[in-house]
């Protein structure tokens, strides 16, 4: 709650730094100065900044985030069109990115120096550089370019075309499942390693257990907590939006609204946004520590 | 006498590290009967640890090269089959690790560490492994088994999960208990309870132990016969009053030179400085073509010391039992001259 607070203050100031004024931007190029003065009225951008902040921070504690400048829809209504894109995205995304980097990093850390622990390497170095729009792009062109097998963009909802759905999911999925994949590679093979070398797992060797059972009671236990935390972060990451991935794809998701409100000056848009961000950041926290108690016994009381 | 428990015979282990090849361990044998306790003891880096974990196949795969032969009842354990490797794990030897603070696995529950211990070597149920887990903790000495077993490591002192390890070591009754530096982490009432511990089962199960340590007290207390370290290789051993009453390689009586001697009384109020052996062990990439203990050795002499390595050769009578064995060129022109520091037993 009190982060929550902070965050509010730093992104009603943050926001309103931002040079541009948003009544002239949604007007565009000619208007008279009553139409300016009315519209800037009714935004409530004459009062004081600190008044604004107020009201403003009023209204979202009853869930009102107020109403679009350029649209004249709800916030809230606009970031609840995009939320089931994101959420679909991210979910998809880390699902992609674990399937990769869970093997991956378990089978390099328990062979160093084998070919898988190579192909481990060159991956998430790959996956870490490589822009995703040129990635996106590649994929575009080979998959529904080229091939044919794929749509080059756009969102369907699940309910509407299931297949559509799907079809329409890998590519965007792939793109940031093999960027966050990249990253939780490396991070399960240096925690598998790590747990591999501890003394316990000497103890457990010693009782006689079959190297799987060493391996799946005493290395991977082990080895989840900082992969819990990765993926953790990886998923917020996801959850607010991953822009480039998304304007390529043209998928209806919260980075492009966000983008979209930062361009237009639409602050109570880009206000509800970042304060989503917030929570999701804060609920994701939460969630990872609920974890931590539940695999590692030292940090229950 | 019954056909020793453990016979190890020129084992020799080499090490890949990123300064080259370290031979750490040079040509060890010795054998452990049944209901006997051999105490290893040289200080850090002499190998001692290596030469036990090498036995159970417990170093890295891929980094260390072992050779020679260890049979362990007749089977040696470094020729065996992964499989029938892991079934000899456990009843055929436990190990003790040194640390408690670390070679327990702090998430699960100690319960289930001594249960899959039991479960792994014979088709126990679940239950019966968990009062058979109990019965052993009970028998280590601690307080509320049955409780303990829901308990996690970090739970219980250094002490208890000491006990603990002991108790996953001697879960399958092994014919063998290796002791790695079992004591050397705890304070010296729960050190002398472990020992005490280990011994009474010893005699009740007439279990052959390895003791390594690098604490000489420990060895007065607890072995039957000696085997001094250095270099990867064996300097000196025999019984036990053979080795501590009469050292003769100049390394063991520089060990037990630098032991306090809490009979002789400071003078004048002044507390005496310990005696030290100069210098550290050599590097195992880079073994002296000599004696290994020639560049600290405080009587070193002629060229022989430095160029030629000297070997385990019997000191006085050779038709005991146990005869007392020592590696250095200068057991004439020491023996019998100066009897070391006592104080120890």
């Amino acid at each position: 709650m009190v982060v929550l607070a902070g965050v509010s203050v730093i992104v009603f100031a943050l926001v309103h730094l931002v040079p541009g004024d948003p009544v002239r931007l949604a007007l565009g190029t000619r208007f008279s100065q009553e139409t300016y003065d009315a519209l800037r009225e009714r935004s409530g951008l004459d009062q004081p900044l600190v008044q604004q902040f107020v009201s403003w921070l009023g209204s979202a504690l009853t869930g009102d985030l107020g109403v679009s400048f350029r649209s004249g829809d709800t916030v809230a209504s606009l970031i609840g069109e995009r939320l089931p894109a994101t959420i679909t995205l991210a979910f998809a995304s880390i699902l992609v990115a674990l399937a990769i980097a869970v093997p991956l990093g378990t089978i390099s850390a328990l062979r160093p120096r084998s070919l898988v622990d190579r192909v481990a390497t060159v991956f998430s170095q790959f996956g870490i550089s490589v822009p995703e729009f040129w990635m996106s792009i590649v994929l575009i062109l080979v998959f529904a370019g080229t091939l044919g097998w794929l749509p080059s963009g756009g969102y369907v909802p699940l309910t509407e075309d299931p297949a559509g759905w799907l079809q329409r999911l890998i590519l965007p999925a792939v793109v940031t499942g093999v960027v966050s994949g990249s990253v939780i590679t490396r991070f399960v093979r240096s925690s598998v390693l790590e747990a591999l070398g501890a003394d316990h797992v000497r103890t457990a060797q010693a009782k006689g257990l079959s190297s799987r059972q060493v391996f799946t009671g005493h290395v991977l236990r082990n080895a989840l907590l900082p992969l819990v935390t990765v993926t953790g972060v990886q998923l917020a990451y996801l959850l607010s939006g991953v822009v480039v991935v998304e304007i390529v794809f043209s998928w209806p998701g919260l980075g492009q609204l966000a983008l979209q409100s930062v361009q237009a000056r639409d602050y109570p848009v880009l206000q509800g946004a970042i304060l989503l961000f917030a929570v999701v950041f804060l609920v994701i926290n939460l969630v990872v520590d609920l974890l931590y108690t539940a695999i590692d016994p030292r940090i229950r009381r | 006498m019954t056909a020793p428990v453990l016979e190890v015979e020129d084992l020799r282990v080499r090490l890949r590290t990123p300064r080259g090849p370290a031979d750490v361990v040079n040509g060890l044998s010795y054998r452990v009967g049944a209901g006997e306790t051999v105490a290893v003891v040289g200080e850090s880096g002499s190998g001692k640890s290596v030469s036990v974990l090498a036995l159970l196949g417990l170093l890295p795969a891929g980094i260390a090269t072992v050779t020679g032969r260890a049979l362990l009842q007749g089977e040696d354990l470094l020729t065996m089959a992964p499989e029938r490797l892991r079934q000899v794990r456990g009843p055929g030897a436990g190990m003790v690790f040194q640390d408690p603070m670390t070679s327990l696995n702090p998430v699960l529950t100690i319960g289930r560490q001594i249960v899959e211990g039991i479960r792994a070597h014979g088709d126990v149920d679940k239950a019966a492994a968990r009062r058979r887990a109990a019965e052993l903790l009970g028998e280590v000495g601690l307080p509320d088994p049955v409780g303990a077993l829901d308990r996690y490591p970090h739970e219980l002192s250094g002490g208890m999960r000491q006990r603990v390890v002991i108790a996953i070591a001697l879960s399958n009754s092994p014919a063998l208990l290796v002791a790695d530096e079992a004591t050397t982490a705890l304070d010296v009432t729960v050190q002398a309870q472990i020992i005490d511990l280990v011994e009474k089962l010893q005699a009740e199960r007439g279990t052959g132990v390895v003791w390594i340590t690098h604490d000489l007290g420990v060895v007065a207390g607890i072995a039957d016969r000696v085997l001094v370290m250095y270099g990867g290789r064996c300097v000196e051993d025999g019984t036990v009053d053979d080795v501590l009453e009469n050292p003769v390689h100049p390394y063991t009586r520089g060990l037990l030179g630098a032991l306090p001697d809490l009979a002789r009384p400071a003078v004048g109020g002044v507390v005496p400085d310990l005696a030290t052996v100069p210098g550290v062990p050599p590097a195992p990439t880079d073994l002296p073509a000599g004696c290994v203990f020639w560049p600290r050795c405080p009587v070193r002499g002629d060229a022989r010391c430095e160029t030629e390595q000297p070997p385990l050769a019997v000191i006085g009578s050779a038709d005991v039992r146990l005869p007392h064995r020592a590696a250095t060129w200068c057991t004439d022109r020491t023996s019998g001259t100066e009897s070391p520091a006592g104080g120890f037993r």
